[in-house]
C-alpha cells in the first residue's frame, strides 16, 4: 500500500473518532448543565475543554452556547466538529479509490450535511446562540453518522492493510482521548474512591461514563452503583469494553502486528517493543495500584507512548528515509 | 403516421422545440421523427412533468452523494460542482457507429505512425507533405523524444476526439485529443445512472454496452510494459485532489483495481521509478499519466513543477517504465497540425480519410490570414495550444471589441492561431424546466490502441446547456448526456 494512502486512512480514522467524541463530550454536558451540579459552570466548561485537550485559541468566556457553538460550527477552529469532518472528508478524498462506495457516500453525505449552506441548518446555530434548543440533534446525528460509517467500514470493505490503518487511527485517538478525559475529571472525582456517590454528584459520574459511551456497560458489570475507583477501572483497565484504554491498546496492538506481518516483524521491532510495552503495562496493572501512586502521571505516561507510537508509525511506514529503504 | 408524428410535436413538452437549420438529433422535419426516436419521444411523453423532475432530481442527488464532481479554476480553489447532466439519451443508430468506427480506427493508427515518423526518420518531413516548421514549432513538440523507441511503436494509447455532426448529419472531426483526454468516468457514470432511472426504455432499445471500458484500459496499458516484466505493475499518475479531473482518476483507478499515484509518491533510482509503500519501495512499470509533459518531470521539463518525478524522463528514456501516453504526443493535436490530418492519412495508409475535418484557414499563409481577419465576425478562431474552450473567438457571438483584441493577437503571432467556420452543429433535445429544447451537443469517443484498437461503442455526448451557445466544454457551462449506440 502506498505510504501516503495509509497516512490519509489514518488521518480520515482519527478525525472521525475525535468528532464523535467531541459531539458526545459536548451533548453530555449540555445535559447535564441543566441539572444543578455541584460544580460551577465554569469549572464543568474548563473541564470539557481540558478533556479535548485544551484546543488552541478556544477559553471560557461565561456562555456555555456560545462554546459549544465555537467547538461544533467554527471552522476557523481545528479542533471543531465541523472542522474535524472536513479533515476527515477531505483525507477520503485523496485516498477515493482506496475506500469503497458505501464508505465514501456515509462520510460525503455527513460533510455536505455539516457544511452546505442550504443544509446547514442556520436555525441550529441561532438556536445555540440564543441558548433556546438543544442543539442534541446535531450532535446525534454527527455521533450516528460515525457509527454508521464505521459499520460500513467494516461491512464494506477488505479487511486488508487499508483497514489495519483505519483501526489504528481510530484507537490510538480513542486511547488518548479517554485517558484526557479521565485526567480531566481526576481532581473532581478522587477524593473519596470507594464510597457510592448520591445526588447530584451521581449525575456528574455518569457523565463521566456517559462520555464515554460506558453507562450502560459500566451497569452490567457494576450495577448502578457508582464508585470512582470502580468507573476509574473500567474505563482504564476493562478488557471488553470498546472504549476502554486497555481495550483500545489491545486493538491497536492486533492492528499493528497485522501491519507488519510475518515478513516486517524484523523492520518493525521498535513499534512491536513499543506497543508490547504498553499493551503489558495495562493489561497486568491493578487499579489499586495506579490510584496509590500519582494517577495523573500514569495517565500522562499513557499519553506519552501512544505519542511515541504514533511518530515511530510515521518513520517506519510513512515518511522513512529513500536510501535506507533501498538498502533493505 | 405523418399526422401521428405531428401530434406528437404538438404534444405538451415540445412546444418551445424550434428546429432551425443545424441537424436535429430526433427530428428530421417539422413533425418528422428520426424512426429510432419513436419509442423514445413516445416514452418521454408518457411521464407527466413531475415525474421527470423528480427522476431528474433523483439523479442529481445521486452524482452529488457519490462526489461525481469537477473543480471549476480561477473561482475558489477547490470549488466543486456536479457535472451537469441530461436525462435525454442521445441515439446512434448501428450504421452511424459502423463509419465512425472504422474512421476513428484509420485516424488513431495514421496519427501514431506520424509520430513515430517525425520523432524518428522524418520522412513525412522530407517529402514535404507537412512543413517542417509546423511541426517544429507546435508548443508540443518535444525534441527530446527525438530517436527514442517506444514500446510496439504505440505512442498515443489513449485518445478522445471530438466530432460533431454537420447540417447535412455528416459527422466530422473538431479536434484530437492526444495528450490526456477526460471525461470517460461521466460516459461511464451517466450510464449507470440512466439504466437505474430509465430501465424499461433502456432495455426496450438494444444498447451496445460499455461498462467494459476501465478492463479494456487496463489491458491495453499492460500491453504496454517494459519487456520482461510480465506482473506489471501498472499505476495511474494524477497531479492530486485539486485536479478539475480527480474524480475520474479516482474511478478509473478504483475500477482497473490499480494504485493512484500522485508525483510524491514515486522515486527514481538507477533510472528505475519506485513507488513508496508502507512495506517499501516497489518498481512500477506502466504509468498510465495524467499529468501534462511540461509538469511530469523537473528535470526534464519545467523546473518549477511540484506535481512531477525527478528522473522519470531519464528511466522512461532507459526503457524501464512506459508511460501512456507517451510524450510529445500533443504535436498531432496542435490545432494546426489538425489541419494536415488528412494528408496524413493517405500519406500513411493510402486510403481517403473516412471522417473529413472541419475546413480549417491556417493564419500563418497571407492569403488565408486576410480573408479570416475580413471576416471575423464570421469565424471561430482558436488558439492552438489551448484545450477546453479557453482562448477562443465566436465571430457571430462576439463583440467587436473582442474581434479588434483578436485581430491584433492574430498579426502578433498568426502561427498561435486557427480559424474555422461556425459550424452549427447538431442539436439533441434536453430537459430545460418541464420542456424538451434542442441544444448543441459534440461526441468523444475514446479509442483504445495497445495490441488493436478498441473503441467502445458512443462516448460523452457533450451539450452546450445555454441556449444558443456552441460551447460544450464543462468549464464553460456545458453538460452531458449518456449515448447510446444500438446494436442494429
Amino acid at each position: 500500500m502506498l505510504s501516503r494512502v495509509a497516512d490519509s486512512l489514518y488521518w480520515m480514522s482519527r478525525y472521525l473518532e475525535r468528532a464523535e467524541h467531541t459531539s458526545r463530550l459536548l451533548d453530555v454536558n449540555l445535559n447535564l448543565m441543566l441539572d444543578e451540579g455541584p460544580i460551577s459552570a465554569e469549572r464543568r466548561w474548563l473541564r470539557v475543554l481540558q478533556a479535548l485537550g485544551k484546543p488552541k485559541d478556544i477559553g471560557w468566556a461565561g456562555d456555555p452556547y456560545a462554546l459549544t457553538r465555537t467547538l461544533t460550527f467554527e471552522t476557523e477552529h481545528k479542533a471543531s466538529i465541523v472542522s474535524c469532518i472536513i479533515s476527515a472528508r477531505e483525507n477520503s478524498r485523496h485516498v477515493r479509490e482506496q475506500i469503497s462506495t458505501e464508505q465514501w457516500h456515509r462520510l460525503n453525505s455527513l460533510y455536505l450535511q455539516v457544511t452546505r449552506p442550504e443544509m446547514q441548518s442556520d436555525r441550529q446555530a441561532q438556536a445555540l446562540l440564543a441558548g433556546t434548543t438543544q442543539p442534541s440533534e446535531f450532535l446525534q446525528s454527527v455521533m450516528e453518522a460515525v457509527h454508521q460509517f464505521q459499520g460500513v467500514t467494516d461491512s464494506t470493505m477488505n479487511h486488508g492493510e487499508g483497514w489495519q490503518f483505519i483501526q489504528v487511527g481510530r484507537y490510538i485517538e480513542r486511547a488518548y482521548a479517554t485517558t484526557l478525559l479521565l485526567e480531566a475529571y481526576h481532581e473532581d472525582l478522587w477524593a473519596h474512591p470507594e464510597q457510592i456517590v448520591e445526588g447530584n454528584e451521581y449525575l456528574e459520574w455518569m457523565g463521566l461514563l456517559r462520555s464515554a459511551t460506558a453507562f450502560e456497560a459500566y451497569c452490567k458489570v457494576y450495577t448502578a452503583d457508582l464508585t470512582p475507583d470502580r468507573i476509574f477501572e473500567f474505563l482504564l483497565l476493562n478488557e471488553a469494553f470498546p472504549h476502554s484504554v486497555r481495550f483500545s491498546i489491545d486493538s491497536l496492538q492486533c492492528a499493528l502486528e497485522k501491519i507488519q506481518g510475518d515478513g516486517g516483524r524484523s523492520r518493525a521491532e521498535t513499534l512491536r517493543r513499543l506497543g508490547g510495552r504498553l499493551q503489558a503495562s495495562l493489561g497486568y496493572s491493578s487499579v489499586d495500584e495506579i490510584l496509590n501512586q500519582d494517577a495523573v502521571a500514569y495517565l500522562k505516561n499513557i499519553q506519552a507512548q501512544c505519542q511515541e507510537i504514533h511518530e515511530v508509525i510515521y518513520a517506519l511506514y510513512v515518511d522513512y528515509a529513500i536510501q535506507t529503504a533501498l538498502a533493505g | 403516421m405523418h399526422t401521428a408524428h405531428s401530434r406528437q410535436f404538438e404534444n405538451a413538452v415540445l412546444k418551445n422545440y424550434l428546429l432551425d437549420h443545424a441537424y436535429d438529433e430526433m427530428f428530421s422535419g417539422p413533425g418528422e421523427l428520426h424512426p429510432h426516436c419513436e419509442p423514445l419521444l413516445e416514452h418521454f411523453s408518457s411521464l407527466p412533468p413531475d415525474e421527470l423532475q423528480r427522476r431528474k432530481h433523483s439523479a442529481d442527488l445521486s452524482f452529488l452523494n457519490q462526489g461525481i464532481t469537477f473543480t471549476v479554476y480561477g473561482r475558489d480553489e477547490g470549488t466543486e460542482n456536479i457535472f451537469p447532466y441530461d436525462l435525454i439519451p442521445r441515439i446512434i443508430t448501428a450504421a452511424e457507429w459502423e463509419k465512425v468506427e472504422r474512421g476513428l480506427t484509420q485516424r488513431i493508427t495514421a496519427l501514431n505512425l506520424f509520430l513515430k515518423d517525425i520523432y524518428n526518420e522524418g520522412r513525412i518531413l522530407d517529402d514535404g507533405i507537412v512543413p517542417r516548421e509546423v511541426v517544429y514549432s507546435c508548443k508540443h513538440y518535444r525534441r527530446q523524444m527525438a530517436g527514442l523507441q517506444v514500446p510496439r511503436n504505440v505512442y498515443i494509447a489513449i485518445c478522445g476526439t471530438d466530432l460533431i455532426r454537420l447540417e447535412n448529419g455528416e459527422f466530422v472531426v473538431l479536434e484530437d485529443n492526444l495528450r490526456v483526454p477526460s471525461g470517460v468516468s461521466y460516459m461511464l457514470t451517466n450510464r449507470r445512472v440512466m439504466k437505474r432511472i430509465f430501465p424499461q426504455l433502456f432495455r426496450s432499445y438494444n444498447v451496445r454496452p460499455i461498462e467494459q471500458y476501465t478492463q479494456l484500459l487496463l489491458g491495453t496499458l499492460r500491453s504496454l510494459a517494459p519487456e520482461g516484466r510480465p506482473e506489471s505493475n501498472i499505476v495511474l499518475l494524477s497531479p492530486g485532489v485539486f485536479n478539475s479531473a480527480y474524480f475520474e482518476h479516482a474511478y478509473l483507478a478504483r475500477q482497473m483495481g490499480i494504485e493512484l499515484v500522485e508525483g510524491r509518491d514515486l522515486v527514481t533510482h538507477d533510472n528505475v521509478v519506485y513507488m513508496r509503500t508502507t512495506n517499501g519501495l516497489r518498481r512500477v512499470d506502466v504509468i498510465y499519466r495524467r499529468v501534462d509533459d511540461d509538469f511530469i518531470d523537473p528535470m526534464a521539463f519545467r523546473g518549477d513543477s511540484i506535481l512531477g518525478v525527478a528522473g522519470l524522463f531519464n528511466a522512461y528514456r532507459a526503457g524501464n517504465v512506459t508511460l501512456a501516453n507517451a510524450f510529445g504526443t500533443g504535436v498531432a493535436d496542435d490545432k494546426a497540425l489538425y489541419a494536415y490530418v488528412p494528408e496524413i492519412i493517405k500519406y500513411y495508409l493510402s486510403e481517403e480519410p473516412v471522417l473529413q475535418n472541419v475546413e480549417t484557414f491556417l493564419l500563418t499563409r497571407p492569403k488565408e490570414r486576410q480573408y479570416v481577419l475580413a471576416n471575423l465576425d464570421k469565424l471561430v478562431v482558436k488558439a492552438v495550444g489551448e484545450s477546453g474552450g479557453y482562448g477562443m473567438l465566436i465571430g457571430p457571438q462576439s463583440t467587436k471589441a473582442e474581434q479588434e483584441e483578436f485581430a491584433l493577437k492574430i498579426e502578433a503571432d498568426p502561427r498561435n492561431y486557427i480559424a474555422q467556420p461556425t459550424i452549427s452543429f447538431s442539436r439533441a433535445p434536453c430537459l430545460i424546466g418541464d420542456e424538451l429544447e434542442p441544444r448543441h451537443v459534440d461526441l468523444r469517443p475514446y479509442v483504445l490502441y495497445g495490441d488493436k484498437v478498441t473503441i467502445v461503442p458512443g462516448g460523452l455526448t457533450r451539450v452546450a446547456l445555454k441556449r444558443g451557445s456552441l460551447v460544450v466544454n464543462s468549464s464553460q457551462g456545458g453538460g452531458s448526456k449518456d449515448t447510446w449506440v444500438l446494436s442494429q
